[in-house]
């Protein structure tokens, strides 16, 4: 959108005012921008450019919904429906014979797996960021001989290969009795350097100094800063630190195809990875169990991630920052 | 309790820095003390690190450096032999392993130009939006990104099921007759698959820092006469050359350590997706098929140091002072 398009499609706006008070106030801005909102483009030329624009942004959205799109009307269709009928539109609606299916199928194994999967997420993701918010306070707001190779440390174990670790650590986890228990999942995902950079920078942020220093002076020991300030302060800080982690741990694979060998103890994906590798065995056809599956394991995760769409959206940005 | 703990982040002291050591006396007690104190809340985080990521790589290195030999049926159990660098000698002369490496680098070097130059794309079309009428757009492109990386590719191996998806029967209708487990489509199945998963995060990246850009800069641009698409070329893709290096670096990383996708592709298509198809699956099935734990450590260790390297290539490389 050009200048020229900004002032003939805010009339009330600009009409009175001098190009160069543009730059001038917030509220200028925001007139601005809501004068542009919803208007495809003004004039002549720029109608084709916005309509390309408009092109553009259709076919994207298209590519990244239509699969997902194609998935829902699966999971709706018996497995008949599913060879013979047209794959983006519904034909019977069986979801809920579906969604019976996947629960009771094995003795209800999937909802186990939902479980295992929520307290690898949840419960590792938690941990992780308290432990995250210590170090990071730690790295951010005290010199101490060893932080500066610390910090390094954190850094360069980004570029660790992930089978580097989980390998010699299935062998360290057999030795002490672990593999198989919900702990070779867990203990692996409490820690994260990348949320303790994250944590680190937020607290160069967010947390000042001379509130630290205030309160040191009136007192305060420094567990009590930790926990009554920088803790409250870091709410928002922290519940990034805490997304990132949930939906790293809810997306791996890795580590839990590595670590599990009982189905007990599996996570959504494993399981789904499972059935799908025993679909031709079986003498049922499981294709309707895993795509209906599919569908369910994406639910709790998008829903939580629109739901704390402000945190990821800080968090994805101030990861690229460095 | 704190007080042992602290101990174990000070590892390596700087030479500047004077640490609570005797003959360093000038500096206030409470001061040090303060340091303890505070080194201690990072205590727990490392010695986690410790345990999760220092002695697993140690132990791997330790590792690599024996071998089993059997003594006739695993009756009598295995021996095992301290075979110095012999299994890196392996490595490094093993074909397979490096055909696999070479296979995703090559691969790397055009799916991931691709996926970066559609979330380019994606970014500055999104950028000419209103905020609002952005945000919006902004989440769709980002469902992909929610859906777990298993769930998608068991979501597209079934859109490319000749069976049940409708991708065949859709190529079908244009005349076309696409085998998507070919041998010489898979990778573009495959590539498709991370092309449509990876954009959105990239595309997040890249257009948060072309909203970090100075407004000012495209309304100077505009006062001179230029043209949308030429501020888009000549103004906003420099000004976000750093998040390309960035996503660019992480995707070379990520695709050298690609697993999920080939271990799924090779239920359906066993004879192109060959256990040593990637470097991961390697060392995967050295591990876990072939029990040779030790050459699965020393193949680790070798793809870690080409990581590395990869890594601090592509570093110096973009990091070029600029002509």
């Amino acid at each position: 959108m050009t200048l020229s398009e900004k002032i003939t499609t805010a009339p009330g706006a600009h009409a009175t005012e001098p190009a160069g008070a543009r730059r001038a106030s917030r509220a200028d801005r925001r007139r601005a921008r809501r004068s542009r909102e919803g208007m495809p483009v003004g004039a002549g030329r720029s109608r084709v450019a916005g309509g390309l624009v408009l092109l553009g942004l259709g076919l994207f959205t298209l590519y990244s919904i239509a699969p997902v799109w194609w998935l829902l009307v699966s999971a709706t269709k018996d497995q008949r429906d599913l060879l013979h009928s047209n794959g983006m539109w519904f034909a019977d609606f069986h979801l809920v014979d579906n969604l019976e299916q996947v629960f009771t199928y094995n003795d209800g194994i999937f909802f186990r797996w939902l479980l295992n999967s929520l307290l690898y997420a949840g419960g590792g993701a938690l941990v992780c960021t308290l432990i995250a918010l210590g170090a990071g306070y730690a790295l951010s707001r005290f010199r101490f001989p060893g932080r500066g190779a610390a910090l390094g440390a954190v850094i360069g174990s980004f570029l660790i290969p992930y089978a580097m670790l989980t390998l010699p650590l299935y062998l360290l986890f057999s030795r002490l009795g672990l593999v198989n228990t919900v702990w070779a999942v867990l203990i692996p995902s409490f820690i994260s350097p990348f949320s303790v950079y994250l944590a680190k920078v937020y607290i160069d942020g967010a947390v000042p100094d001379e509130l630290i220093e205030a309160a040191r002076l009136d007192g305060a020991g420094e567990l009590r800063i930790f926990v009554q300030i920088v803790l409250r302060m870091m709410t928002t800080g922290g519940a990034t630190v805490f997304l990132l982690a949930f939906v790293q741990n809810w997306n791996q694979f890795f580590l839990p195809l590595t670590m599990l060998r009982g189905e007990e103890q599996w996570t959504l994906g494993l399981g789904l990875y499972a059935w799908n590798a025993k679909r031709d065995e079986a003498e049922i056809d499981l294709s309707a169990l895993v795509l209906t599956g599919s569908l369910l394991s994406i639910v709790p995760l998008a829903v939580f991630m629109v739901a704390m769409q402000r945190y990821w959206r800080t968090g994805v940005t101030l990861g690229s920052l460095k | 309790m704190s007080t042992t703990m602290s101990t174990t982040p000070v590892t390596g002291e700087p030479k500047g820095t004077a640490g609570p050591r005797p003959g360093h006396r000038h500096r206030p007690r409470w001061r040090t003390l303060r340091a303890i104190k505070g080194a201690s809340f990072a205590a727990p985080f490392f010695l986690g690190f410790l345990f999760v990521f220092v002695v697993p790589v140690g132990y791997a290195a330790y590792e690599s450096l024996f071998s089993e030999r059997s003594s006739g049926l695993g009756i009598g159990g295995q021996e095992r032999v301290f075979v110095g660098l012999d299994n890196f000698t392996r490595g490094l002369s093993d074909g397979a392993f490096w055909a696999s490496m070479a296979r995703v680098l090559a691969f790397a070097c055009v799916q991931i130009p691709v996926m970066l130059g559609l979330a380019l794309v994606m970014a500055l079309l999104i950028d000419t939006l209103a905020t609002r009428t952005a945000h919006r757009f902004r989440l769709a492109f980002l469902i992909p990104y929610m859906i777990p990386g298993v769930v998608a590719a068991l979501m597209w191996m079934y859109l490319y099921s000749p069976r049940l998806g409708p991708l065949t029967d859709a190529f079908d209708v244009l005349g076309v007759h696409v085998d998507f487990y070919a041998s010489e489509m898979l990778w573009g199945s495959m590539g498709n698959l991370l092309t449509w998963h990876g954009l959105g995060y990239n595309m997040l990246i890249i257009y948060g820092a072309l909203l970090a850009v100075p407004r000012e800069l495209f309304d100077a641009a505009r006062v001179d006469g230029a043209s949308e698409l030429r501020i888009a070329l000549t103004v906003k893709v420099p000004f976000v050359r750093g998040a390309l290096v960035l996503t660019g670096m992480l995707s070379i990383i990520g695709m050298l350590q690609i697993f999920n996708e080939p271990l799924l592709f090779r239920q359906v298509a066993p004879e192109t997706v060959t256990k040593n198809y990637t470097p991961i699956l390697m060392i995967y099935n050295q591990a876990f098929d072939a029990n040779d734990y030790h050459y699965a450590a020393a193949l680790s260790i070798l793809l870690a140091l080409v990581v590395g390297a990869v890594s601090f290539a592509f570093y110096k490389l973009t990091n070029r002072p600029q002509a």
